[in-house]
């Protein structure tokens, strides 16, 4: 009856070992110096957040949780009240979110935009035409197209542009169009491991590794202006909003520091974000 | 195959030269799963034992749904979770959702019907063969417990590893619940994740071999122990 005590102490010495080493970072986050912003997966991907943080938490002392999320997603987090400040890019949404009441004010950050990328044989034949043009020769090709299909900000400016195009994307699609339901890098790696089209914002498509026979045939046209806002969440809503850290957070992004940092942000020698916080129109 | 070897060379050069950001997010998926799968041994075991031994009504019933939930999706678990710890939740007062308590509640969530299930299958056998004996020493079905848990400690052990696999593997769960956030809640699979969505392929699947060699390890140890400890 001695020996059944080894499988005990077998399992206590592990839970000790566990409780001792846990490294759970708890300690470093100081309840009042972090928030938890909501953003898209374009800020995260880009590596934008990855370079801009540790320059927020240097000047201003706040450690930022992001939650890489896609615009539709990052707005009901907030709207649960599980995020302090939402970082996005779909106009309609963010002024839709205000309306409501689940935010206090919005703040254009910064802009960037929107590119059609496709394999470089280009068989639907877009390159260099303007993208409404583009989108209605890759439905009357049928040629492969991936949609994001997450109500992110990429795909609700996609779903525009067809409505733009003239085209009832939702009833005349065929099996070319892809809604694959997903983030712009998983959309992006679809499109190089299928040869499709897909729009990108130009952030991710920067930062994108895995681009196989894919490069940018539609850009500069002014339709695929892409605009990134910033709002706080509404503390009278959620009495559990960090207002102070939160508001510190956008006052930065705003501040002509935090909007030479976000210029600043380089990827081979090629800005990815344009800084306009000062354009009362965007 | 170039991908194949490209990964490992990059995963030879993340554990050779002791990688900062890897070690934490190292640290962090252990620990986090290591006291999940503990959680879940410490409520699925006993039950597991006692569902063997006792003949209560709905006996049956429990472990069909303990062994139906063997296939329990992490998305909806962690789903559920979410939508419990949520601000707008029932639990939202906690103010832990998106921490590393979170991705325990959810990981200890999916290893309880497995340690359950896996248990209850091992301690019929047990009770079967030296359940009689036990009883004729005079002992009671309670006092009778923890000796056939002592028989049966390999197949625990089983059990304890099982939900350990499945803890260290998922991504699904965690990822909602934790957020996948830098330096804080971010793990080995949701890592593997988004360095798969940055197109990094090459570095995701090196971070998936350093997962295997890990899971590995944490087996070959707990034999190991168990081997020393039990003397055999």
């Amino acid at each position: 009856m001695k020996h059944w005590f080894g499988s005990l102490r077998i399992l206590a010495i592990i839970a000790l070992v566990v409780l001792g080493t846990q490294t759970f970072p708890q300690s470093s986050w100081a309840e009042d110096h972090s928030i938890v912003v909501a953003s898209t997966t374009s800020t995260q991907d880009s590596g934008l957040f990855g370079y801009l943080l540790p320059i927020v938490k240097r000047k201003t002392g706040i450690e930022v949780k992001v939650l890489a999320q896609g615009t539709g997603q990052a707005l009901d987090t907030a709207r649960r009240g599980d995020a302090d400040v939402v970082f996005v890019h779909a106009k309609s949404a963010e002024e839709k979110f205000l309306a409501e009441g689940f935010g206090v004010k919005r703040y254009p950050v910064m802009y960037n935009d929107f590119v059609v990328i496709g394999p470089k044989g280009d068989p639907a034949g877009i390159k260099g035409k303007d993208v409404l043009t583009a989108l209605q020769t890759i439905k009357t090709r049928a040629a492969p197209f991936v949609s994001r299909g997450d109500h992110s900000g990429t795909h609700i400016a996609e779903l525009k542009l067809w409505k733009e195009a003239g085209i009832d994307i939702v009833n005349d699609r065929g099996s070319w169009y892809k809604e694959i339901g997903q983030g712009m890098g998983a959309a992006l790696n679809m499109a190089s491991a299928s040869n499709a089209y897909v729009l990108s914002d130009r952030g991710t498509w920067l930062a994108f590794q895995n681009r196989g026979d894919l490069t940018v045939l539609v850009e500069s046209d002014k339709r695929l202006f892409n605009q990134y806002g910033v709002m706080l969440v509404n503390p009278v809503k959620h009495p559990t909003v960090k207002k102070e850290p939160g508001q510190r957070f956008i006052d930065f992004l705003i501040s002509p520091e935090g909007q030479n940092a976000i210029a600043g942000y380089k990827i081979n020698g090629q800005q990815l974000f344009y800084p306009n916080a000062n354009d009362p129109n965007a | 195959m170039n991908d194949f070897t490209q990964a490992l060379d990059v995963a030879a050069s993340l554990i050779s030269r002791f990688d900062p950001e890897l070690s934490q997010i190292v640290g962090l998926s252990l620990g986090v799963s290591l006291t999940a799968s503990l959680v879940a041994f410490a409520i699925g075991a006993p039950l597991g034992t006692a569902l063997a031994i006792y003949r209560v009504r709905g006996r049956v019933g429990l472990i069909v749904v303990a062994n139906a939930l063997l296939g329990l999706p992490p998305v909806v678990v962690g789903l559920a979770v979410y939508l419990l710890l949520s601000r707008s939740g029932p639990l939202g007062a906690l103010g832990i959702l998106f921490t590393p308590t979170a991705m325990v509640i959810a990981q200890a969530i999916l290893g309880i019907p497995i340690v359950i299930a896996l248990v209850h299958r091992i301690m019929v056998d047990v009770w079967a063969r030296y359940g009689d004996a036990l009883l004729v020493d005079g002992a009671s079905r309670l006092r009778a417990t923890l000796p056939l848990m002592a028989i049966g400690r390999d197949g625990l052990l089983t059990a304890f590893l099982a939900a350990f696999g499945r803890a260290i593997a998922e991504v699904g769960a965690i990822i909602i619940v934790g957020g996948n956030v830098h330096g804080y809640t971010r793990t080995m699979t949701t890592a593997i994740a988004l360095e798969t969505s940055k197109g990094e392929l090459s570095l995701a699947l090196a971070l998936g071999i350093i997962l295997i060699i890990l899971s590995m390890t944490v087996s070959g140890l707990s034999f190991l122990i168990g081997r020393i400890l039990t003397g055999r």
